[in-house]
Order: C-alpha cells, then structure tokens, then sequence
C-alpha cells in the first residue's frame, strides 16, 4: 500500500511531460512487443493443425487450434530408449535435492556471514563476491577429475552437490539479513540463553521468507533447465531438458513437437516466476555491492 | 551453551582489546564466535571442492600436458604458446568472445537500466506485468530456439517468407549457415535473453529511491525527469548498478549455449565460435586437460580484469 501511494505522490509532485510520458510509452510498447513475440509465436505454432504447419508464407495466428502437438510429442518421448518419466524423475530429483541443499546450507552460511562477527568473515564474503565474477564452465574440467576421483562420474550427485553451493542465492540472502533482520532481537534471544543455531532457525529465518522465496527460485530455474552434461552418461540419468533438446536437435522438421516442448518447458519456471515475483523484488531491493 | 560461558567470563574479566597482541585477541574472537564456523562449514567445504580449488587446480594444469589416464608432464608455458601462436581457431575465439561481450553485456545493462526505470511510475499490476513480459525470455529454457524456426531457411522460417511476400529478395536467406548473419544474429538472442537478474535488480532499486529525494531535488531546480534520473536516481541507487554491472558481465561471457543451439557446434566457418566453445571441445571432447586447462584460465582472468576493472569504473560514479 505504501508503495502505491508513493507513486501517485511521485507523479503529482515532480513535472513531468506529457511528450516524454508518450515517448517512453510508445518505446514500452515497441521494445515489450518484440520480447514477447517470439514466445507468442511459439506458443502459437505448437498449436497448429499439421495443415497450418505447413501454409506458406507461415501465420502469425492459428485457425484451428490443437492440442495434437502435445499428443505427438509424448508419443515421441515415448519411444526414447528410456521411458520418458525417467527422463522427468531426474530432473525433479536434481532439482528438488539441489535446491533443498543449496537452501539449507546457503542460509545457515548467509546467518553466520551477515550476524556473526567471527574473524575471517570478510575474506569469506569476498570470495563470494568474486564467485559471482566468473561463469562456472571454467570449473567443469578441473570438476570432472575431482568427480572421478570421488567415483562420483555418471551419478546425480555431480549435478546436485556443485549446486547446494550455487552462491548467487547466499549473496542475495546475506544482504538481505544485513538491511533487515535487526541484530537486537537477535541480540536479547542470545541474552535468554538460546543457542546460535536457534536464533538462526526461529528468528532470523522467519524474517528473511522473500530472501529464501529468491533462493529457491533461482536454485530451481538453474537446475530445472539442466542440460547434457559431461559428468552424465548413461541414458537413464539424462534429465528431461536434455530429451528435449534431442527433439529440437532432430530439426525444423518436428516444429510442432518442438516448440510445444518448448512451451512446456517454459511454463514451469515462468509460472513460479509470477507467484514469487513481488517477494523477488523485495529481496532484490537490498543486492547492492558495496566497495 | 558455549556462548553463554563466554559471555560471563567476558564480564567477570573485563580484558580491553589493547591488553591482548592481535593474534591473542582474534583468537579469542574465533573462540567466542565458533557457532560461526559450525555455520558456515557445510557451505564453504562444497565451495572450496567445486569452486574455489577448481580455479587454482585449472591454473596449476595449465602449465602441464595431461590427459586424465597418464600422469601430468609439466610443459610451462607450452600450453599458453601454443594457443597464442599456433591455435588459429582460438584466436577467432578469443575475438567473437570480445565481440560477444562487448555487444551484448553494455546493451544488456543498459536496457536493464532504462526499462526498469521506464515501468517505475506504472501501477504496481502493471508493473508486475510488464516486469514478467522482459524477464520472461531469460528463465524459459530452451525457449530460445525458436529463433531458429523464425529465421530458418525452409518453409517454417517466418522471416525469410515475410522479405519474399515483401519482394525484397527473391529466395530464402540461410541466415545460420551464412558468416555475416550468425553473429548478430546470436547476438541478438543473446539479449533477447538477457533481462534477468540486473533488471530486477534495477526495478528493486528505483522502488526503494527515497521519495523525499525528488522533491528535494525539485525546490533545488530539477527541471525534467532526465535531471532527475542522472542526479537523484543513479547516484543512490549505485549499490545496484555495481551488482547489476557484476551479473550483466559475466553473463556476457556466458552464451556459448545460444551460439551452439542456433549455429551448430561448430558454427559455420567458426564464425561465431567462442572462448566456452573451445573449452567445451578441448575439455569435454578431446580430454586434453593441460590445454582446456589453459583455455579455462585464460577466460576466468578476462571475466574477473573485466569485473574488476568496470567496477573500479562504476564506483568512481558520483564522486
């Protein structure tokens, strides 16, 4: 509510033009109209009868809609080597389990970093900083030898472990722990005599819901769109972007099948998008980098 | 418990910090911190595993020729010669990644930027709205591809069958097979996709822009909204432009998997061939360690000089 009245109260107070105000508007519509055509124009060609599929020049709108792509692409999937459902178990393990660990580790470390003055902290959030600075393909190599020295090639947990240390979303919840949980309630729970542990589960916690809405759904996004990988080799531990890439991959002949695999693999992490995305906001409200 | 222990002595034995040398005094800090540790453990040791000695090992092979079943053969510098003067094909590397990142990381950025501060005075639904129509091509998948429908060069390409209709050329462009298209075109998905966290970032700030500021800066004579964005808004809200700047440039580097998707692995003529392709061949397909050791080495201190170096840049903002 307050966000909303400090809108209004921002309009009316500051002169603003009404040609700048219809310039920035036309440029909204322009720039919004070509982020979202190409995501229409996928979801209107997997609907497309195969007739429509197949008019030239091609439409931008479908006649006579149909769910049949959807049909073939499951009857498709089905005649994988390994059923299909394998293909879905292994991701929603993957993304259950990373995002479950990367959870529960990144905020125990985000309380301890943002609330405890231990020595050595700063160095240790610096790093994590840094972390943010380079892009994690160029561990990939030095990971495989680590994996098979553990025995861990062609085992899930090559996915899962490197992301319960994924440290965007500990970054996200550290800074949010800075600018809004108050060191005094924390500070008169640890006078009670409550351990740090407890602080940390039934104060602070409670206090950061949007930062842990965040990690989750930026854990979730990252692992639900896992792809081949080089530590995964046997058919049966592929996860489901991995098959679908497959069908994308046999070419512009399957259009139909491909762009509903598409659209079905858009829809999981757009629609946790809109549920969380007032929280998300919140939480971005405090990532600024100092220094 | 421990810290309670720690808090009594504390008070039945007042010691002033200069009582004490450093090392006495931080060892006492760590000892009455050690809940801290315990805490940050679990994360760190996987950080350090997966991260931290990946980097420091990709280093250390570097100078080594190795290929996983013999023991590594210190070579020195060999690896680094051999890619600055007789790997032609990472020279084009190295230049598209430059190409890649300079277009699309500053363009990403700054779209971020004005969008975001665009929808800022629109109702909250809306903005909710709009926000999902920009940031929804950065987390939908695969989605992606379907540029390469758009563009293809058969039947379903919407492109190529629209400059026909039009007569602005008389047969279809092979817009992913042809050297001078597949760049920009890459890299024009690239950006497509690359509204993601810098932009909600962005929006989170503008929200939290103290409105008192504005009318502030109106009896000080801010006359337009353009004044009032390069004076009021960018200078507060520079905690978020420097993190913006650090997500908007790795991610620069980061869209080899576009290229592949688009423009075939390898893309014609290597045209659109990067720095993450050679890794990815080197590493992941041929096992030459030593090499892709090398490759990955060299990109991390390009991504981290240029973070460092932007952020050097940004912090000077203001000042």
């Amino acid at each position: 509510m307050a966000r909303k009245l400090r809108v209004r109260k921002h309009r009316v107070i500051l002169n603003r033009s009404a040609g700048g105000d219809a310039g920035i508007t036309v440029m909204l519509i322009i720039l919004g109209a070509l982020m979202f055509l190409p995501m229409y124009y996928s979801l209107i060609t997997s609907l497309k009868p195969l007739d429509e599929l197949w008019l030239f020049p091609p439409r931008f709108y479908v006649t006579n809609p149909t769910l049949k792509n959807y049909g073939d692409l499951f009857k498709l999937m089905s005649t994988s080597w390994v059923p299909f459902s394998r293909y879905i178990f292994n991701t929603v393990l993957i993304t259950v389990a990373g995002t479950f660990g990367n959870l529960c580790l990144g905020s125990l470390a985000a309380y301890a970093l943002s609330k405890i003055p231990f020595p050595g902290k700063n160095v240790m959030f610096r790093m994590i900083v840094l972390s943010l600075m380079f892009v994690s393909t160029i561990t990939g190599i030095a990971n495989f030898i680590t994996f098979s020295t553990l025995g861990l090639v062609d085992n899930l947990l090559a996915i899962i472990l490197p992301a319960c240390c994924s440290t965007l979303g500990l970054y996200l919840m550290k800074q949010f722990m800075d600018s809004s949980v108050s060191n005094e309630a924390l500070e008169s729970a640890r006078l009670d005599g409550a351990s740090e542990f407890r602080v940390f589960w039934s104060i602070a916690m409670p206090m950061v819901k949007p930062a842990w809405l965040t990690l989750i759904v930026y854990s979730f996004q990252g692992l639900w769109n896992t792809g081949a990988s080089i530590y995964i080799h046997s058919e049966q531990l592929k996860t489901f972007n991995y098959a679908i890439s497959q069908i994308l991959s046999a070419g512009i002949i399957r259009a139909g099948a491909s762009t509903a695999a598409m659209v079905i693999m858009m829809i999981v992490p757009v629609t946790v998008f809109v549920i969380t995305q007032s929280n998300i906001i919140e939480t971005m409200s405090s990532s600024g980098m100092k220094d | 418990m421990s810290q309670n222990t720690a808090v009594k002595e504390q008070k039945a034995k007042p010691v002033s910090r200069k009582d004490m040398t450093k090392a006495q005094w931080t060892w006492k800090e760590m000892k009455k911190n050690k809940a801290g540790y315990f805490m940050v453990a679990p994360f760190f040791i996987l950080f350090f595993v997966f991260t931290v000695v990946p980097v420091f090992l990709s280093m250390i092979l570097s100078f080594t020729s190795f290929n996983l079943l013999e023991m590594p053969k210190v070579v020195w510098l060999d690896n680094y010669v051999r890619l600055f003067l007789d790997d032609d094909i990472f020279l084009t590397a190295v230049q598209n990644t430059l190409i890649f990142a300079v277009f699309t990381g500053p363009i990403s950025y700054l779209l971020s930027l004005f969008v975001a501060w665009f929808i800022n005075e629109l109702s909250p639904r809306m903005r909710a709205f709009v926000t999902l129509i920009f940031y929804a091509p950065s987390i939908s998948g695969a989605m992606y591809s379907i540029f390469g429908i758009l563009f293809s060069s058969d039947r379903y390409g919407y492109v190529n069958a629209f400059l026909i209709e039009y007569n602005f050329i008389d047969e279809p462009i092979q817009f992913f097979q042809n050297a001078s298209y597949v760049m920009p075109l890459c890299i024009l998905v690239a950006l497509w996709t690359s509204l993601g966290v810098t932009f909600l970032s962005f929006i989170a700030g503008l929200q939290t822009v103290d409105v008192s500021l504005y009318e502030a800066g109106a009896i000080d004579g801010v006359r337009n909204r353009w004044q009032e964005l390069w004076y009021i808004t960018l200078p507060t809200m520079k905690e978020q432009l420097m993190f913006g700047a650090v997500m908007s440039i790795t991610g620069s580097f980061g869209f080899g998997g576009i290229v592949t998707a688009l423009a075939g692995f390898p893309s014609v003529d290597y045209c659109a061939w990067t720095i993450m392709h050679h890794l990815e061949d080197y590493g992941g397909q041929r096992f030459e360690v030593g090499y892709s050791s090398a490759i990955a080495t060299i990109l991390f201190i390009m991504m981290i000089t240029s973070n460092l170096l932007i952020k050097k840049l940004l912090s000077k903002v203001g000042q």
